[in-house]
């Protein structure tokens, strides 16, 4: 698209005008001015949510020859499937910020961009396939249903074409524990170790306590955040522990216990220690998941030439 | 790593249902139209969101300028008269 500017006004200007529209409550287009730093949060925000999708493919993937049933292997593929359609909606909203697509895949794999640290953790049981569904998508979906009003208008409505389609992600997750622990005592406890092991990197999945967010400030500010992380991740621990009770597994937090006056629960202190581990790319598989990554876009480049030089011909044939 | 193309930008409007408008839903990447109109149904329309797809190469859409728009949308401004509510109608009459 042409972009030319035909009214310059100076900068300070144009920024009061950007916050009285964004404090109206009003949507950012990407034609509209906006501040360079706004831009920048949005682009790293956004391409991370991006990446998190395509890697996050990974730890499922993991299970597709494996999955116990034709029926369980259609809803995990159709589930993997729905993911990658979420990382493309995503790449395709962060483009219009001016970032092309090559550039963000570099970044994811070169180590300049982050994406959630949940999926540096291995799924080594079908149970996991289970706890991902339910608690990893769940934790994803309070964070999405949140972004859904955040203010860039075309991230806002790419969170909210996810949201509708990740209720199923979060159901056919739940589903498999139940079954799970309807079944022999070897399934159940699968399924508790299951819980175990993904239950605190959920809630590492917000990010942060409040206090030590790095970039929230003007996130606020500007709307593009709309809940602070300790809200979130409260809000995922209400609604999750029901649940889990309904089931019958118990969340690996002795502390965890429901404070009358505040109507929440209270949970145990999150290991943040183990968070910036992962975070730094010390995880089980950080590594792993980059060079699974570079391999598949690598071994996908003669597809993007074909492709190319098939437009190049047909293009000479017509002209 | 190799510094490969990530073909054209192609944006895709979606219609929903018979009848309606096409909608703008987002954009594909694709080497030519057929790709672009098979990926932008993979993409967005998994769960029968479409009955019609229109994708077209980013470079071809012209868009008004945001910082023009008050210029650009005022000649619309005065003209109250483009509107029925302007009209006064006789005491009684009915069904206009
Ligand atoms: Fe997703
Ligand atoms: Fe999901």
């Amino acid at each position: 698209m042409d972009h030319q500017n035909t009214v310059v006004r100076p900068n300070e200007e144009r920024l009061s005008k950007f916050e009285e529209h964004v404090g109206e409550g009003k949507a950012v287009e990407p034609r509209d001015w906006m501040p360079e730093e706004y831009r920048s949060h949005l682009v790293r925000q956004m391409s991370q949510h991006a990446h998190s999708e395509v890697i996050g493919m990974q730890p499922e993937g993991n299970w597709i020859t494996r999955a116990p049933s034709i029926r369980a292997k259609q809803i995990l593929l159709a589930k993997i499937q729905d993911e990658g359609g979420h990382g493309l909606y995503l790449y395709s909203a962060a483009e219009t910020l001016g970032i092309s697509r090559v550039e963000m895949i570099e970044q994811l794999q070169t180590g300049k961009a982050k994406y959630s640290n949940i999926f540096n953790y291995p799924s080594l049981t079908w149970a996991d396939i289970g706890a991902i569904g339910w608690l990893v998508d769940g934790a994803a979906i309070v964070n999405q249903v949140s972004l859904q009003r955040t203010s860039y208008g075309p991230y806002s409505r790419a969170m909210v074409r996810i949201c509708k389609e990740e209720s199923f992600h979060q159901r056919q997750g739940y589903e498999i524990m139940a079954n799970m622990m309807n079944g022999t005592a070897d399934q159940k406890e699968m399924a508790q170790d299951a819980m175990n092991r993904w239950w605190w990197p959920s809630l590492m999945m917000f990010g942060p306590h409040d206090g030590e967010s790095p970039h929230s400030a003007n996130a606020f500010k500007w709307k593009i955040k709309r809940h602070s992380n300790d809200e979130l991740r409260q809000k995922f621990i209400d609604k999750t522990v029901q649940q889990a009770e309904v089931i019958g597994l118990t969340i690996p937090d002795p502390d965890l216990k429901w404070n009358e006056e505040k109507g929440h629960y209270d949970h145990g202190e999150i290991d943040w220690d183990e968070f910036y581990r992962v975070i730094r790319g010390n995880g089980p598989l950080n590594k792993q998941r980059i060079a699974h990554h570079v391999k598949a876009h690598e071994e996908g480049a003669w597809v993007r030439e074909a492709a190319e030089a098939y437009k190049t011909k047909q293009a000479q044939k017509y002209n | 790593m190799t510094t490969d193309s990530q073909l054209d930008l192609w944006e895709v409007f979606i219609q929903s249902r018979n009848g309606s408008h096409h909608i703008h839903a987002g954009s594909v990447h694709a080497s030519d139209r057929k790709m672009a109109l098979q990926n932008a149904r993979d993409i967005y329309t998994r769960r029968g969101e479409g009955t019609s797809i229109w994708v077209v190469p980013a470079n071809a859409i012209a868009a008004s300028n945001p910082d023009d728009a008050d210029m650009f949308f005022d000649p619309a401004d005065d003209k109250v008269y483009r509107h029925p509510t302007f009209y006064t109608m006789p005491e009684g009459a009915k069904q206009i």
